[in-house]
């Protein structure tokens, strides 16, 4: 036996096989994996809509859209001025009150803490906004993060007036 | 294993055991030399074990009756506990089992910590140990979802958006753990799938740690090598086994307590309300055997370095045997050591309570030195501590410091005879 480390062709065809034995070891195990992403049912559910005409200002409805909560909140013109009147500074997640409420007396956004995913309670915290009871996150009259253990403010889904009295999440 | 001149007395025994050698197993484990000195701290073992095939036998008996899915869990569950025979008792003691499991676990860890079992040449013993332990906790975990009430619901909201905290791919992930948008019956099937397999992975660990444990014997309490078989030892049967037995007797009158007289007092009321998405209950708090781990999450203000922080409390365990830098393994011999010790129990103990109450004032300052102080004592103390302490002389065996003098067997017995 030669002591030479030269590449030969029985080295070729080891790391051949084992690469092809990769790929194919990848590919059966991948469909054992992405079973667990979701399905076909669970997509279909994509969007809803939402009959608003009851709400009143400075009420807030909560609807369920793909198994979690969405808040409804007609604000008060107060609430709005509150929201906008912040710094854009101060915000530990900047973003205009604008951004979030294209029409300024909806707010709609997922109701649902970036911390660890808690239903926030409303007209609660220091903001005068939302206050998660799990972790102590306070959230001001736009849902925007401002202390607390939460790193983003709540999010706000795609969604459309479809006339003045319906809106369609999703 | 070990030394096996072991031959069956009848003619079957020995062609049986010529082709499956069971019958060597079992008189190796009948004369296993077992150091003379264990104390009841060492019973636990036998314990867990016996905790673990009550888990498994409930469960399989409470999987009969059980429906996995999302509209009709809770309701199986109430119809376990009032129309299935002896339903109320299965459940109960599946329920409690969990939390004598853990009472048992946390006994047999603080007990390898306090005598140094980890410590060469007993590491592996332990890592398998500490992988039991992780998989314990998602076993139960999963197991607190299957009822569906809203601790389940949110308990499990709660844990596996930890998993959201991972940079870029955190998302992703929990969605795909949870097989939708939100916890919700993809989340429940696949828990109680788990939920059913784990017990039998911790079944294959557990053969293990034992086979492990067999390789160099028990640790004892005053931590030195023993010569096996020797004047030091028993055999296994029957002076373990009867003190494991009586043991086991004491602890199932704790067990019989919990399920008899307050079956629901480990448990929280919120968990009889069925889940539902859209209200958070006020105090979310984790069943008590995880509160510990909760606090260090809550103790720190950042959402991805919490996270970072629980794992990391977990993990400094699991390489604990290359933490402690001492070469003796009893406290008994380690002054301080021993100290540090009982500080370490306190802190558990003062991070369990304060993750059970708000994380607010007082409570979360004291949550945050006291996380600190867990820390500190594994990843600065024990490595510092091992080689500055000055530790007490250790004896020969554990005749010696009765028998004085010398290693020597013989010598030791004749001075007993003398006497």
């Amino acid at each position: 036996m030669s002591e030479e480390k030269k590449t030969n062709r029985r080295d070729f065809i080891f790391t051949a096989s084992y690469a092809l034995g990769a790929v194919g070891v990848g590919a059966a195990v991948w469909p054992l994996v992405d079973q667990m992403n979701p399905d076909a049912s669970v997509k279909a559910l994509a969007s809803t809509e939402v009959d608003i005409s009851g709400v009143e200002v400075g009420q807030s409805i909560t609807v369920l859209w793909r198994g979690k909560p969405v808040f409804i909140r007609r604000r008060t013109s107060e609430e709005i001025a509150k929201a906008k009147d912040v710094k854009i500074d101060d915000l530990p997640h900047p973003e205009t009150d604008e951004d979030r409420a294209k029409n300024p007396e909806w707010l709609v956004m997922l109701g649902v803490c970036t911390h660890l995913g808690c239903v926030p309670l409303g007209d609660k915290g220091e903001y005068g906004g939302w206050f998660c009871p799990c972790h102590g996150s306070h959230y001001d009259t736009s849902g925007r993060i401002r202390k607390g253990p939460a790193p983003t403010n709540m999010e706000v889904p795609k969604y459309e007036f479809v006339d003045s009295n319906t809106i369609k999440i999703g | 294993m070990s030394d096996h001149n072991y031959t069956p007395k009848s003619k079957f025994g020995k062609w049986f055991n010529d082709r499956l050698p069971l019958l060597s197993l079992a008189n190796h484990l009948t004369d296993y030399p077992t150091p003379k000195n264990l104390n009841y701290w060492w019973t636990f073992g036998g314990i867990l074990t016996f905790c673990l095939i009550t888990q498994i036998v409930t469960g399989l008996i409470l999987a009969m009756h059980y429906i996995a899915h999302a509209d009709l869990a809770f309701e199986s569950v109430e119809h376990i506990m009032r129309n299935v025979n002896y339903g109320w008792l299965i459940r109960y003691v599946h329920a409690n089992g969990a939390s004598m499991f853990f009472l048992a676990v946390y006994i047999h860890i603080f007990r390898s910590l306090y005598y140094g079992s980890y410590k060469s040449p007993r590491e592996i013993i332990w890592i398998l140990g500490m992988i039991i332990y992780i998989l314990m906790m998602a076993a139960a975990f999963m197991g607190y979802v299957l009822p569906w009430g809203q601790m389940s619901f949110w308990g499990a909201t709660v844990i596996t958006n930890l998993f959201s905290a991972i940079p870029l791919v955190g998302e992703s992930i929990v969605t795909w753990l949870w097989g939708g948008y939100s916890v919700d019956n993809p989340t429940l099937t696949r828990f109680f799938s788990l939920h059913y397999l784990i017990p039998f992975l911790i079944l294959g660990l557990v053969v293990l740690h034992i086979w492990a444990l067999h390789v160099p014997g028990n640790n004892n309490p005053i931590g030195i090598d023993l010569k096996k078989p020797s004047n030091d030892t028993v055999p296994f049967h029957p002076y373990i086994v009867v003190k494991d037995l009586f043991a086991l007797l004491l602890f199932l009158i704790v067990f019989a307590f919990f399920v008899f007289y307050s079956p629901n007092i480990l448990g929280h009321a919120d968990n009889y309300i069925e889940a539902n998405p859209l209200v958070t209950p006020a105090h979310i708090v984790p069943e008590w055997y995880l509160l510990p781990f909760y606090a260090i999450l809550r103790s720190v203000p950042d959402k991805l370095l919490g996270v970072v922080a629980m794992f990391a409390a977990i993990f400094v365990l699991v390489i604990l045997p290359w933490l402690d830098t001492s070469k003796v393994r009893s406290a008994i011999f380690r002054p301080l050591y021993k100290q540090f010790y009982w500080f370490l129990v306190a802190d558990v103990l003062i991070l369990g309570y304060v993750g059970a109450m708000p994380a607010e004032g007082l409570y979360l300052l004291v949550a945050r030195i006291a996380t600190a102080y867990y820390f500190l004592h594994f990843l600065v103390i024990l490595p510092v501590l091992g080689l500055k302490e000055k530790t007490l002389e250790v004896p020969l065996s554990l005749t010696e410091p009765v028998l004085g003098g010398s290693p020597n067997e013989a010598m030791a017995r004749s001075k007993k005879e003398i006497s």
